[in-house]
């Protein structure tokens, strides 16, 4: 019989076209406009060219920035993608209280809003009334993160990682809860080790969970904001002040909103790259294997 | 429609057209011709689209390289990214 060709399930993605039209598209191109002119206000603008980008080329404070930026999400996923399949490979399977209790537990961090987290960790760090500074002080560890560079950056990173690991946890726990049953009683009657499980069915089997794991996290640690600018404010100096907390100084500090264009533009870029960069890592790994 | 709020310029108007004719044309090439994913110098297996992106991708950071190299015109670095786009989407 012959194949029916119909073409009107196109029609079914105008409705999805029209909002990422409306809502990255058109504001993207905007930005890119934005990007050649000098913008005093509505109406006030002058074409300069690519003049911002040799500006925000040239900035040093910017090639700080991206290099602390690339160091804070590599060390994020270097951390917290491991840390995730581990939590998911103890945590308990089928349905049980106990299975519940650990979802509800592991979903509790994801809950709380961005600013809160970045508060909870000020005062958890505080060395006069914090838990975590007066335990490290009581056990004779100066620690301050408002003054000590490597304490600010250490605190940022566990902060990221007590509240995001357990979207790792959970991803790949929902990645294992597939595998049929008769995969583990093959692996069971050739006598295979906890390791050879891990490496040739539970890993493989988590590749499209890991996949969204880790460009998510790198998507989100790579534009990380609010935690960071509660907790120190970027500081001290500007150990932690990372790329969207210095283009937001640009754009609302100072009011510099075509220098702030052109840096957003070169962001957008480089979390593309990288992005593109993982997504083709990630999918064609094991495609070897397959063949 | 007043759209004075995108503060459109000459240049980047045209910037624009020029990627929606080349989307256009490739979604007429595709329907002529339906791509075959196949192996070039890239180190993966590409289909032209994906081949597309990685070509105004690496023109997009040639004119920044270009830029926070030189100052030279950016002419050069737009001659640069079309025999690169040329070279991915026919050996890539």
């Amino acid at each position: 019989m012959d194949k029916v060709q119909d073409n009107r399930a196109w029609f079914l993605i105008i409705p999805v076209f029209l909002i990422v039209a409306f809502s990255a598209v058109v504001p993207l191109m905007t930005v890119v406009n934005y990007s050649v002119q000098e913008i005093f206000g509505p109406g006030q603008t002058f074409f300069v060219g690519t003049e911002w980008f040799e500006a925000v080329l040239k900035d040093d404070r910017l090639h700080d920035a991206l290099v602390r930026q690339i160091i804070y999400s590599l060390a994020v996923l270097a951390i917290e993608i491991p840390l995730g399949i581990l939590i998911a490979l103890g945590m308990p399977g089928g349905r049980s209280a106990k299975t519940s209790l650990t979802l509800v537990l592991l979903a509790l961090p994801l809950l709380i809003p961005f600013n809160v987290v970045g508060t909870i960790w000020q005062i958890f760090g505080r060395g006069d009334i914090g838990l975590l500074g007066a335990t490290f002080r009581a056990i004779g560890i100066d620690y301050n993160y408002t003054n000590n560079s490597a304490h600010a950056w250490v605190t940022v990173l566990v902060m990221d990682v007590w509240h995001w690991t357990s979207l790792v946890a959970l991803l790949c726990y929902a990645g294992l809860q597939s595998i049929p049953p008769a995969f583990y009683q093959a692996a069971k009657i050739d006598g295979a080790s906890k390791w050879a499980v891990f490496r040739y069915i539970q890993l493989p089997k988590m590749r499209g969970v890991l996949i969204i794991a880790v460009l998510l996290r790198f998507m989100d640690s790579f534009m990380i904001y609010t935690e960071p600018f509660v907790l120190t404010g970027g500081g001290p100096g500007n150990s932690t002040t990372f790329l969207s907390q210095y283009l937001t100084q640009m754009a609302v500090g100072q009011f510099d909103i075509g220098k702030a264009a052109a840096f957003s533009i070169v962001y957008f870029l480089i979390v593309l790259l990288f992005s593109f960069i993982f997504y083709t890592i990630i999918t064609r790994t094991g495609e070897g294997e397959k063949k | 429609m007043d759209m004075d709020w995108m503060a459109w310029t000459a240049p980047t108007a045209i910037f624009f057209l020029c990627i929606a004719l080349m989307l256009a044309g490739m979604t007429v090439w595709e329907v002529v011709s339906p791509t075959v994913e196949a192996k070039g110098f890239l180190p993966m297996r590409t289909t032209r689209g994906d081949r597309l992106f990685i070509g105004l991708l690496g023109s997009a950071f040639i004119h920044l390289g270009w830029l926070a190299a030189t100052d030279a015109s950016l002419w050069g670095a737009s001659a640069v990214s079309l025999i690169w786009v040329a070279l991915v989407i026919r050996f890539g």
